[in-house]
């Protein structure tokens, strides 16, 4: 029965989704890509900066995100909050993200009310206007943001002390939020300072997803961007190195709002890069060969199903980064099975698996969800904008975007197991633990 | 000056862009009724199934057999054990996902236009002929019970505990749909047997379908899903009235910050006044960036991130409840600004300009909501419980229009009930005590 399943999948050949983009580049030197999906009368509209946390100025961390914050406070004709009441007002939603490598603004709304929110975008790329009032209402907005997602939260400060461990010398190792003692005092020169130098169409990449019309869009974003003229401050971004990574890292965070111990370990790991993306592209496959399925993958049925020891197990990577990124594992195990314990069963199956090689059928099976989910991902256009935006923010090319899926499939066992080989280095690597502290059993008085 | 000009622009530009959705009432050939988008662009087709009931179902002392038994439907069926399953469905590039809630156990595929006999085949087997083996149970007992343990050290699981229990008391909908460890630890496999007859049933079957698939093909499709269902399950709860008495419950918890839900009776969705709340609703807590409590709290005071209040229209209960997260020192701050605004919409109501945006809003967002086929799936089925007409998604947006400024402010007196507003305050509040 189940060898009947199998043979029954052969996927048609998978047409390339290329023929629905569209690629432009204004005078001023911003990039325009389009992405047509004529099947509902909505379009996304997104613009990319290639700034992020780690650009931040030394010293004041979290600006980028400051400033993601109080692009919302106004422009010189708009006033402070009234670009999300015009989005809303058409119905629309409007929002905006910092990550490491870059911080992106967006809004969706029904097609035919794209020319209005391109013209606030347009506008809020050189016109911000702060009051040192609102600067300080916002400060007190994402101080509140850092005590709900990462310090109400002991994973999220786990990860927060691993990342700075992972990175000695290289930004990644700050947190996209800022540390708290930094947040406190970012100004609104900072914010102004770090707005001035690096919102301008030759720093931004314009996508627009969506039911329209690539060369309506080119003369729509001609007309509201390219008037903007470019800055002739944007810097090559070249960020401090890692160096040699010598010896491997440890750390144990214990809290009392730990319910669940876990074991994560993070590797240091070659990113995406353009025109060069085959060795990623091996290790995307192995993250999902290791832990990117909670019943089949190589951790899982170890560890949950061959023996019962984790109630939890995953490998994640990802490689969208402009510079060295990670390679994780992570495991929860069952109760009563000591942190201790599971790593070292963690570390038995890595080696296991570095010994006995990739299983044919293993690899066959996640091939074929992969191509699967660039059918499924062509359901959802805000997140193919977000693929391609992310993509052209971090250095790779559309081309790039476009081989990628391709490269998934033809990288071969071998090629997974080399880097398998390369990444699995415990020099470069930051193990965590997170655990509750341990029961002390209060004095009694008789 | 410019900002009114982008005002009058943001009026003009205000007609709403039409729903393009052509829903089909379709009938299989053996008397299975399903709502159809047909979409050909891509494909796939997204399938959504929910069956009535849910955790809901669960006997006395059986708390979260629902919830455990379906997770168990992916574990294995007929000749397929987990890994078994799992390999077939993931060679098929199949999406399969089971989850149960308190009013209903729901289904959502998604599978490949090229594979859709052996996924529905691999689905016929989950859905009439599930395993349940003794390995199986153990594990995923294991998770439910990981999750149990997580949810008693977060502050917003520890805060829903509390509402549930204070709004609903006694009725299932008081306690959590996945159990307590104890009621867990006890549930056996027969168990399971006992809580899959009574949760699948073909009385309690709601069934929509978007993508590339036909009428004709969509209906051999649920014959075969669902032709052999029993024709009746376990019998539902009643209807529960809400314990609608204000005060606080304030609970301890270490960090930084204090997690605040609060919640009131709500309204229900055949009450002709609806659509009047739920523009209140908006210009209270919905909208994001622009309600008067995200005004008040986030914009000009800084005390939190971000607020929101919604209405919930339960099977068997209606509540109108609201969440945030504030730094300890400002909890009793961010609690008298809500009862403010609550006491002020009460008596006041809304503003004209407020009327006009939010309906400018709900009109415009409406067609916004029907995109991609999972989505639509799952929205239709919703629209059959509710009892609504397939022309519903043509006909939904006068509605909101025909709503007054009278109608607003005659229902906020009626609906909000600031001396009843129930504060679940969790982490540790400075200058906040429980009200008994």
């Amino acid at each position: 029965m189940r060898l009947l399943w199998i043979i029954g999948v052969v996927l048609s050949a998978v047409p390339a989704w290329a023929d629905a983009v569209s690629t432009f580049t204004l005078d001023n030197g911003m990039e325009v890509v389009v992405i047509e999906d004529h099947r509902a009368p909505v379009v996304v509209h997104m613009v990319w900066y290639r700034i992020g946390a780690a650009d931040d100025t030394p010293g004041r961390s979290g600006i980028a995100h400051f400033l993601e914050h109080l692009m919302f406070q106004g422009t010189t004709t708009v006033a402070p909050g009234d670009l999300s009441k015009i989005v809303a007002a058409q119905g629309g939603s409007d929002n905006a993200f910092t990550a490491l490598d870059y911080t992106a603004y967006f809004q969706r709304v029904a097609a035919d009310r794209l020319d209005l929110v391109m013209g606030l975008e347009a506008d809020r790329m050189r016109n911000l206007n702060l009051t040192e009032q609102d600067v300080a209402t916002e400060r007190q907005v994402i101080l509140d943001e850092r005590n709900e997602r990462t310090d109400s939260d002991p994973a999220a400060l786990l990860g927060e002390q691993m990342a700075a461990a992972q990175y000695m010398n290289h930004p990644y190792g700050i947190p996209v939020i800022g540390w708290r003692h930094e947040i406190e005092a970012l100004s609104r020169q900072d914010a102004l300072e770090f707005y001035r130098a690096n919102y301008a169409p030759n720093n931004a990449i314009l996508v627009v997803a969506g039911d329209v019309d690539p060369d309506e869009v080119l003369a729509m974003a001609t007309a509201h961007y390219g008037p903007l003229p470019p800055s002739a401050d944007i810097k090559p971004r070249v960020r401090p190195t890692e160096p040699a990574q010598l010896a491997e890292r440890r750390l144990v965070l214990a809290d009392e709002r730990v319910a669940q111990p876990y074991v994560i370990r993070t590797y240091l790991a070659p990113e995406r890069n353009a025109g060069d993306q085959r060795q990623a592209a091996a290790l995307k496959l192995l993250a999902e060969l290791l832990g990117g399925n909670p019943t089949t993958s190589v951790l899982a049925r170890a560890l949950q199903f061959d023996t019962q020891k984790a109630v939890y197990s995953a490998a994640f990577y990802d490689g969208l980064a402009l510079d060295r990124d990670t390679f994780g594992l992570v495991v929860v195990p069952v109760p009563g099975q000591s942190l201790l314990d599971i790593e070292a069963a963690m570390d038995g199956v890595l080696a296991g698996f570095l010994k006995d090689g990739v299983k044919a059928e293993d690899f066959a099976r996640i091939k074929t969800q992969i191509r699967a989910s660039e059918i499924y991902g062509r359901d959802n256009v805000q997140g193919l904008a977000q693929q391609y935006g992310a993509a052209l923010a971090v250095g790779l090319s559309v081309k790039d975007v476009q081989d990628w899926p391709g490269l998934l499939q033809n990288v071969t066992a071998d090629e997974v197991m080399a880097a398998a080989r390369t990444v699995f280095d415990r020099r470069n690597a930051v193990t965590g633990w997170l655990e509750a502290p341990p029961i002390t059993t209060p004095e009694v008085q008789q | 000056m410019m900002r009114f000009v982008l005002v009058v622009a943001a009026v003009l530009l205000a007609l709403p862009a039409v729903a393009e959705i052509r829903i089909q009432e379709v009938t299989s050939p053996g008397g299975i009724k399903a709502w159809l988008v047909e979409e050909h662009g891509i494909p796939f087709t997204a399938l959504e199934i929910r069956f009535l009931g849910g955790t809901s179902l669960d006997r006395a002392g059986k708390r979260g057999e629902v919830n455990l038994m379906t997770a168990l439907i992916e574990e294995g069926a007929a000749e397929l054990d987990s890994q078994g399953f799992a390999a077939a469905r993931d060679g098929l590039a199949a999406e399969l996902h089971f989850r149960a809630d308190s009013d209903g156990v729901g289904v959502s595929a998604r599978f490949l236009s090229e594979n859709r006999d052996q996924v529905v085949e691999l689905l016929y087997l989950a859905l009439t002929k599930p395993r349940f083996d003794a390995d199986a149970v153990e594990r995923v007992r294991g998770q439910v019970l990981a999750g149990l343990t997580a949810d008693a050290k977060d502050p917003d699981a520890i805060a829903g505990k509390i509402l549930r229990k204070r709004a609903y008391g006694t009725h299932p909908y008081g306690t959590v749909g996945d159990g307590t460890e104890d009621s867990v630890a006890g549930l056996t496999r027969d168990d399971m047997v006992a809580a899959f007859a009574g949760a699948f049933a073909r009385e309690r079957i709601y069934v929509a379908a978007a993508g590339d698939v036909s009428a004709a093909e969509l209906g051999l499709v649920l014959d075969r899903l669902l032709g052999e269902m029993p024709a009746s399950g376990a019998d539902q709860p009643g209807r529960v009235e809400l314990a609608a008495k204000g005060g606080v419950e304030v609970q301890a918890f270490p960090g930084p910050q204090t997690v605040i839900s609060f919640y009131q009776g709500g309204i229900a969705f055949d009450d002709p006044e609806y659509f009047a709340a739920q523009i209140l609703n908006e210009i209270l807590g919905g909208r994001g960036f622009s309600s008067r409590l995200m005004d008040e709290l986030r914009e000009k005071r800084g005390l939190t991130y971000g607020v929101g209040t919604g209405l919930a229209a339960y099977d068997h209960a209606e509540i109108m409840s609201g969440q945030l997260a504030v730094a300890n020192e400002n909890a009793a701050q961010a609690i008298q600004v809500i009862r403010d605004i609550w006491a002020d919409l009460a008596q006041n109501g809304v503003t004209q300009a407020e009327l006009d945006d939010t309906k400018t809003y709900m009109t415009g967002a409406y067609p916004l909501r029907f995109d991609g086929n999972g989505t639509i799936a799952s929205i239709l089925v919703g629209m059959q419980i509710l009892g609504l007409a397939s022309d519903y998604p043509a006909k939904r947006n006068a509605r909101v229009e025909a709503v007054t400024l009278a109608d607003v402010k005659r229902l906020a007196a009626r609906l909000l009930t600031p001396e009843k507003l129930f504060f679940v305050v969790v982490g540790g509040a400075v200058g906040v005590t429980s009200s008994e």
